[in-house]
C-alpha cells in the first residue's frame, strides 16, 4: 500500500521548533539521595520540564524516573501550607494553623527551657537529611548529644565497616572502576544509594564484556541483567564470602604484596592469653606498630619504608611476649574446613560447586588477567614505580548486607576479601570517592561526655570511637543517649539509633525527654519498626494524664503519617524552592576522579506559608542564642539564612559548607576565605564544583605520596601520611579485652559476653539475631524488601505520575514454596512473625530464593496520609513488613535487646522470620492491619479529580 | 482505509534488553516531556485516589522467562514502534493517523481523529493511548517536537526516552540508512523485530540479551591447592620474602 513517495494528503502542520521554555537554571535533585545534577526549563512561571544536566558528575545528563517526576512532588497536594499547631488528642490531627511568628516562638519556649536545665532533654533527629553538616553542628551549638539522622535506620553497618577497614565505604563513599573493571560483584539489594552513577556503570561494563555478578535472593532489578544471579539466602553472605577467602588462601592466589605494602595484615599481633595486651599490635616505644623484618630478622617498625615484612609466622618479642603477624590468624581463621564451601553451601542455599567457581574465576582474573597502566606514580614512602597494577575485580554492596543483624562483620568480610585480592583503590577495582579514603577511623569522637546547660557540645554528637573509653556511657556503664548509641549495647553506632528514640523516650529508657524534634523523618510509619506500638507510644500519656513524650515538633514539605503526632508542624519546602549545598562536610557528591559538591538554588518561589528547614533552624539557633548562630552582641550571625550561611560559615578557618570558589576573588579551591560571590559562581557553573585529579593520583589513594599531599591541601585528612588497610582491627580487640575484665572501662555484667562475642578483630558470621532467637520451624521463611527503582521511600508513592507504575505491593513468593504452602497466585495470605501479623496478595515468581518471601518498600500507606483518597490501593491493599518487625528482640535472660547490630546498633529488618498461611475467604480484599484514616490539614487542597498538567504550557 | 507513503528515511529508537534495569526513567521522562509537547496534555484521571488511570506513550512490561539458573527477569519498555505497515494508519477512517513521509514517523492529527479507537483495536502491540478527556487517540510522536527543535541544542534533540536512559538501553536513529548508528548496532547485536511473523514491519528494534559471560552450568573450575595441608601453606607464607 505504499504510495509513490510524495507528501501525504494529511499530513498535518506541526511545529518541530516549539519554544521549549522561557528560563532553565541549574539545580541539584532531591527525588532520592542520589543528588544528580537537573536542568529544570520554567516556562510561564510554571516548570515545564526537568532533565538531567549533561555536565554534571554524578549523572551526565541521564535522570532516572524519580527525577522525572520532579513536577509531581513539586506541585503535590499533600504539600504542607502553613505553620499548625495541635489543638485535638496527638494523634487526631486536630490542628490550628497558626503564623509563623508564633510557631517558632512557641518552640523558642520550649527549647530554651530544655537547653537552661538539661540539653540532653532535647531529642533531634532528622530523615533522609542532606544538610546533617547543619543540623548535626546546630544539636552540638545547642548542647544535646540526642542527635542523629536516618543512617542507623539505613547504612551504618555499611559506613562503619568500611571506615574502620578501609577508610571509606561502599554506598556513595566508593564506587567500581566502571570503565575498566572486569568482574563486578554486587551483594544484595542496592538500588537505593548512588542509583544513576550505578545504572550507567552497569551499562558501561556490559557493553565491554566484563561480567557481572548478583549475590542477591531476588532476581529483580540491577540483578534481572546480571550474567550470573547466585540466589544466597538472607543473612548468609558472610559464610558465602568466607567460602570464597578459604578457596583463595587455600590456592595461595592472594596478592601478597599489596597487604604488606597497603594492609595491616604484617602487623604483629601479640599472643598473650588472657592478659590484657593480648589480641593488641605489638608496638615500639613511641607507638608504631611493628612487624617482623625479614632482612634483620628483628622487629621494625611498620611504618619504615624499607623493611622486609614476613606475613606469617610466630615470633618472639625482645621482651618476650610472643607475637605473629596479623594474617596469620587471619589465615588460621579462614583456611579452617568449616569455612570450606561444601561446609556452609547447605546454609548459604549456594552450591559447593558454585562458590568453588566463583573463587577460580575471581583467582583468574585478579592475577591472570591483571590490568597494567603505564601511570608512573610515588607512594607514600618515595618509592616511584612506573605503572599501576590493577586487580580488575569491583565489589559493591548496601542494604542486602546492612539491614541484618550480622551487617558489620560480613561488609568487613567483603572488605577483607577485596584487600587479599589487592583490589582496593587499584585499576578496574573498587576506588574510592574523595574526599575518601580517611583514615581507619576518620578523626572526631562522639560528643556528650558532659552536658552542660546553656553550653555547646564538646564536638559533634556523632563521631568515631576507638576504644571503650570514648562510650557514651554513665558510671554504672548505663547509657547517655537516649537511643543507646555508643554504649556497651552498640558501641560503633556512628550514624546514632533512630529507630530506637521513641520507644526508648517513651518508656524512660535510659531516661525521659521533653521535646522531640523530627525532621523529614516518617518516624510513625515506614522509618520505624512496630508501627502500631511506635503510634501507641507517641500518643500515649501517663497517670497524671500527661503525654509521655511531652512535645514533638515535627518539620517536613509533606503530610506525612508523622504529622498527625505532632504538637507543632513547621511546613518545609519543596527542593525547588531553596537553596542547599551538597557539601564535603556532610554527604559528598565526589567521585573517583576528583571531589565535587554542589548547590540547590530556588528555581520557583512558594505559593504557601512554607520556609525552608534550614533557614527555620537557623533562626531558631539565633533566637536561642546558641554559640556560632549569633555574634558575639548577640544578634543573629547568619541574618540571610542558609543561604548566608553556606557562604559565610567556617568550620574552621578557611574551611566552609562549599568547597568551590573560595577566597575573595573566588580563585581558591578547597580552602580560602569566605566568597561573597560564591553561590553566583556556582550558578554559572550549573550548581556544581568540580576538581579533577591528575592521572598519578587517581589510584592508590590510600598510599600516593601526591594525592594524600592533595587530600591534605582539601583538609580531607590532616596529614599526608599513609592510609593503612585494616585487615585485623585492633578498635574491636580492645573493646573484646574490656569484656573480659580488662582496663578501666569495662561492660557491665549483662553485656559482658555480648561485646566478648561481636568484637572479634577478623569477620565473623552469625545466624541473623531473631533466626536465631525464634521456632524457625513456627517461622520457616525470611522476608525482606527490595527498592522499586522509581521510588524513594513514602515521597514516591504519593506522586500522581510514580504511583501509576506501582499503587500497590504484592508479596513474591517462590513458585514451589507457594505450592508446598497451598497458595496459588493472587491468594491473600497472613505473613505472621514473631511479633505481629500482616495481611498481604501473593504474586508468584520463580527468581526468589526458595526460603525467601519479599515486597517492595514504602508502599504501603495510612488511609488518608499524603492527601491521597483514604480507599487509595496503597492503604487498602498496599502493606508495610514494618508492621510485623519488632524493634525489640524476644526476651533472653531477663531482657531485650535492640533488634539490632551488636556492633554499630543498625537496625535489622533484614533479619525478619515469618510463617505464611492462607486466609479465610471472607478475609480477603484487604490488606490487615489498617489504621483509621487521617484528615489532612485545612490548608490542604482538594484532591483534583483529573490533572491535565501542561495543557497550559504547550 | 488509509494510504500512506514509506520514504527513505525511518526513525526510530533500539532498545537494548541487555541494560535495561526496568527503571521507568524513560516512561516517566516522556510523561512528562509530552505532557507539555505535541500532544499537551498526557491527563491523569483520578490522580490521588483510588483508580488512577492515566496517559502513558512509554510502559514497561515485567516477566519473567525459563526456569532454573538460567531463567531471566526480563524488563520490555514498549511504545509505538513506527512500523512500515501500520495498522492503526490503515484502518483509520478519517485520515487522522497518518505516516509522516519525511521520517516515517507515525503520528494521530488530533484535530481529525474521532476517537473511534479502530487504530487501538488494529494495532498489534497495544501502543496507542486513548485520552478520554479530550476523546482523541494520542501515542509516541518520536518527540517529533524535539528532534528537530531548533530551540535545543543539537545534542538535546532526540526523544525524551533515549536522553534520560541511566543504562543507555535505547538508541535513536535513521534505521533506513543501513551506515547509521542504530543500523549497525542492530546488525552487530543481532536486533530483532517484535512479532515479525505479523507483517506490520516496525521500525524500532530490540537488542537481545548479550550471551552470558560463563553462565552458571555446564562449567566445572576451581582452584588448586597451593600445598597439601594447612602447615604447608603456613610454610609457603612464612618462607615469603617480601618487600616494601
Amino acid at each position: 500500500m505504499a504510495g509513490d513517495g510524495g507528501p501525504s494528503a494529511r499530513s498535518e502542520v506541526i511545529d518541530t521548533s516549539p519554544t521549549v521554555h522561557d528560563e532553565v537554571k541549574t539545580t541539584t535533585c532531591y527525588m532520592c539521595a542520589c543528588r544528580c545534577g537537573i536542568k529544570v526549563h520554567l516556562k510561564n512561571g510554571k516548570i515545564r520540564y526537568i532533565e538531567g544536566n549533561k555536565a554534571h558528575p554524578v549523572n551526565r545528563g541521564v535522570l532516572c524516573a524519580k527525577g522525572s517526576a520532579g513536577i509531581m512532588q513539586h506541585y503535590s497536594p499533600a504539600r504542607l501550607t502553613k505553620p499548625l499547631k495541635r489543638i485535638g488528642e496527638r494523634g487526631s490531627g486536630e490542628f490550628q494553623e497558626i503564623e509563623w511568628d508564633e510557631a517558632l516562638a512557641l518552640a523558642t519556649q520550649w527549647l530554651s527551657r530544655i537547653r537552661a536545665s538539661d540539653p540532653k532533654k532535647l531529642a533531634f533527629f532528622t530523615g533522609r537529611d542532606q544538610s546533617q553538616g547543619l543540623t548535626g553542628w546546630w544539636a552540638a551549638q545547642f548542647g544535646t548529644p540526642n542527635y542523629a539522622a536516618h543512617g542507623g535506620f539505613c547504612s551504618v553497618n555499611m559506613a562503619a565497616a568500611g571506615l574502620y577497614s578501609i577508610g571509606g565505604s561502599f554506598w556513595e563513599f566508593g564506587e567500581a572502576d566502571w570503565e575498566r573493571t572486569k568482574y563486578f560483584m554486587m551483594f544484595g539489594v542496592a538500588e537505593d544509594h548512588d542509583s544513576n552513577p550505578i545504572k550507567i556503570g552497569l551499562s558501561k561494563l556490559k557493553a565491554r564484556g566484563a561480567k557481572f555478578v548478583s549475590v542477591n535472593p531476588v532476581r529483580t532489578g540491577y540483578s534481572a541483567i546480571a550474567d550470573e544471579w547466585v540466589a544466597i539466602k538472607p543473612g548468609t553472605d558472610g559464610l558465602f564470602v568466607f567460602a570464597l577467602i578459604h578457596e583463595l588462601l587455600k590456592a595461595d592466589a592472594i596478592d601478597h604484596d599489596y597487604l604488606v605494602r597497603y594492609t595491616n595484615a604484617p602487623w604483629l599481633v601479640i599472643d598473650n592469653p588472657g592478659q590484657s595486651d593480648d589480641g593488641l599490635f605489638a608496638r615500639d616505644t613511641a607507638g608504631h606498630p611493628l612487624v617482623w623484618d625479614a632482612a634483620t630478622d628483628a622487629p621494625a617498625n611498620a611504618m619504615l619504608a624499607d623493611i622486609k615484612p614476613r606475613l606469617a609466622g610466630e615470633y618472639r618479642l625482645p621482651d618476650g611476649r610472643k607475637a605473629r603477624p596479623s594474617f596469620h590468624r587471619l589465615a588460621e581463621r579462614y583456611l579452617d574446613p568449616s569455612y570450606a564451601p561444601d561446609a556452609v553451601a547447605a546454609r548459604c542455599g549456594v552450591s559447593t560447586e558454585t562458590m568453588r567457581r566463583l573463587a577460580a574465576e575471581l583467582a583468574e582474573i585478579a592475577f591472570k588477567q591483571p590490568i597494567v597502566l603505564n601511570q608512573p606514580w610515588t607512594d607514600w614512602a618515595g618509592h616511584r614505580h612506573e605503572t599501576m597494577i590493577g586487580r580488575p575485580i569491583a565489589m559493591h554492596a548496601m542494604r542486602g548486607i546492612s539491614a541484618h543483624s550480622n551487617g558489620f562483620h560480613t561488609c568487613r568480610a567483603i572488605h577483607v576479601l577485596q584487600m587479599l585480592l589487592g583490589a582496593i583503590d587499584t585499576p578496574g577495582a573498587f576506588r574510592y570517592e574523595a574526599p575518601f579514603p580517611r583514615p581507619c577511623p576518620p578523626p572526631g569522637k562522639p560528643g556528650g561526655k558532659t552536658v552542660t546547660p546553656n553550653a555547646a557540645l564538646g564536638g559533634l554528637p556523632l563521631g568515631f570511637p576507638l576504644g571503650p573509653e570514648d562510650l557514651l556511657i554513665e558510671e554504672d556503664g548505663s547509657a547517655r543517649r537516649i537511643d543507646k548509641a555508643f554504649s556497651w549495647e552498640a558501641p560503633l553506632a556512628v550514624h546514632g539509633m533512630m529507630h530506637m528514640v521513641i520507644a526508648n523516650a517513651w518508656k524512660g529508657d535510659p531516661y525521659s525527654i521533653d521535646t522531640l524534634f523530627l525532621y523529614m523523618a516518617n518516624m510513625a510509619w515506614n522509618s520505624a519498626m512496630n508501627t502500631a506500638g511506635t503510634m501507641t507510644m507517641l500518643a500515649d500519656k501517663d497517670e497524671s494524664g500527661a503525654y509521655k513524650i511531652p512535645h514533638i515538633i515535627y518539620a517536613d514539605a509533606f503530610f506525612s503519617e508523622t504529622v498527625a503526632f505532632a504538637d507543632l508542624v513547621l511546613p518545609d519546602t519543596t527542593y525547588l524552592e531553596r537553596w542547599d549545598c551538597i557539601s564535603l562536610l556532610d554527604r559528598p557528591i565526589g567521585n573517583a576522579e576528583g571531589p565535587a559538591d554542589a548547590i540547590r538554588q530556588p528555581v520557583v518561589q512558594p505559593d504557601r506559608d512554607v520556609r525552608p528547614f534550614q533557614d527555620v533552624l537557623i533562626d531558631l539557633g539565633a533566637r536561642l542564642k546558641l554559640p556560632g548562630f549569633v555574634t558575639p552582641d548577640g544578634t543573629a550571625r547568619y541574618p540571610g539564612g542558609y543561604k548566608d550561611y553556606i557562604v559565610n560559615h567556617e568550620r574552621r578557618p578557611g574551611i566552609g559548607p562549599l568547597a568551590g570558589w573560595r577566597g575573595i576573588d573566588g580563585d581558591k579551591q578547597g580552602r580560602g576565605e569566605p566568597n561573597l560571590d560564591q553561590l553566583q559562581r556556582y550558578i554559572e557553573n550549573g550548581c556544581f564544583w568540580k576538581y579533577e585529579l591528575p592521572h598519578d593520583q587517581l589510584y592508590y589513594k590510600h598510599a600516593n605520596k601526591a594525592y594524600l599531599e592533595t587530600a591534605t591541601r582539601f583538609s580531607f585528612i590532616d596529614r599526608p601520611e599513609p592510609i593503612v588497610l585494616q585487615l585485623y582491627s585492633e578498635t574491636l580487640q580492645r573493646f573484646r579485652l574490656a569484656a573480659q575484665g580488662h582496663g578501666p572501662v569495662q561492660p557491665p555484667e549483662m553485656h559482658r559476653q555480648r561485646v566478648a562475642a561481636y568484637f572479634d578483630p577478623l569477620p565473623i558470621w552469625y545466624e541473623p539475631f531473631e533466626s536465631a532467637a525464634v521456632d524457625t520451624g513456627a517461622f520457616p521463611l525470611r522476608a525482606i524488601t527490595q527498592r522499586p527503582m522509581p521510588m524513594y521511600h513514602s515521597w514516591g508513592s504519593q506522586n500522581a505520575w510514580l504511583r501509576q507504575i506501582l499503587s500497590t505491593n504484592s508479596l513474591y513468593v517462590n513458585r514451589r514454596t507457594a505450592a508446598q504452602h497451598g497458595v496459588k497466585d493472587g491468594d491473600w495470605v497472613w505473613l505472621t512473625s514473631h511479633h505481629a501479623r500482616v495481611k498481604c496478595q501473593v504474586k508468584l515468581m520463580d527468581g526468589v530464593e526458595a526460603d525467601t518471601v519479599w515486597t517492595w518498600n514504602a508502599i504501603g500507606k495510612r488511609p488518608g496520609a499524603w492527601n491521597l483518597a483514604p480507599n487509595s490501593p496503597e492503604a487498602t491493599r498496599g502493606f508495610l513488613l514494618n508492621h510485623v518487625i519488632s524493634e525489640l528482640l524476644p526476651e533472653r535472660n531477663g531482657y531485650r535487646y535492640a533488634n539490632s547490630d551488636p556492633v554499630t546498633g543498625q537496625a535489622a529488618w533484614f533479619d525478619l522470620r515469618v510463617s505464611m498461611k492462607k486466609c479465610e475467604p471472607l478475609e480477603t480484599g484487604e490488606t490487615a492491619p489498617i489504621f483509621p484514616a487521617v484528615v489532612p490539614p485545612a490548608g490542604l487542597p482538594p484532591r483534583p479529580d483529573i490533572l491535565r498538567y501542561g495543557a497550559d504550557l504547550k | 482505509m488509509t494510504d500512506y507513503t514509506v520514504g527513505p528515511v525511518k526513525l526510530g529508537l533500539v532498545i537494548d534488553l541487555d541494560t535495561c534495569v526496568g527503571c521507568h526513567a524513560c516512561a516517566v521522562n516522556c510523561k512528562e516531556w509530552n505532557t507539555a509537547g505535541h500532544s499537551a496534555p498526557l491527563p491523569d484521571r483520578d490522580p490521588y485516589g483510588a483508580d488512577i488511570t492515566g496517559v502513558w506513550f512509554n510502559r514497561i512490561h515485567t516477566f519473567e522467562v525459563d526456569d532454573g539458573e538460567c531463567g531471566r527477569t526480563v524488563h520490555f519498555p514498549k511504545s509505538c514502534l513506527h512500523c512500515e505497515a501500520p495498522a492503526c494508519v490503515e484502518v483509520c477512517p478519517t485520515g487522522a493517523s497518518y505516516k509522516r513521509v519525511e521520517d516515517g514517523i507515525v503520528l494521530v492529527n488530533a484535530d481529525t481523529c474521532i476517537g473511534c479507537k479502530l487504530c487501538s483495536w488494529a494495532c498489534p502491540y497495544g501502543a496507542r493511548e486513548f485520552d478520554d478527556d479530550a476523546g482523541v487517540m494520542k501515542k509516541c510522536t518520536l518527540c517529533v517536537d524535539r528532534i528537530y527543535n531548533r530551540n535545543l541544542d543539537e545534542a538535546d534533540r532526540v526523544p525524551a526516552c533515549v536522553s534520560t536512559c541511566p543504562a543507555h538501553a535505547r538508541h535513536f536513529g535513521d534505521l533506513g540508512d543501513p551506515n547509521s548508528a542504530v543500523s549497525r548496532l542492530v546488525a552487530e547485536r543481532g536486533g530483532y523485530d517484535l512479532m515479525p511473523e505479523q507483517g506490520y514491519k516496525p521500525v524500532n528494534k530490540y537488542l537481545p540479551p548479550r550471551p552470558g559471560k560463563i553462565a552458571g552450568t555446564g562449567r566445572e573450575m576451581a582452584l588448586t591447592p597451593a600445598a597439601p595441608d594447612t602447615a604447608g601453606m603456613f610454610l609457603r607464607w612464612v618462607d615469603r620474602l617480601l618487600s616494601r
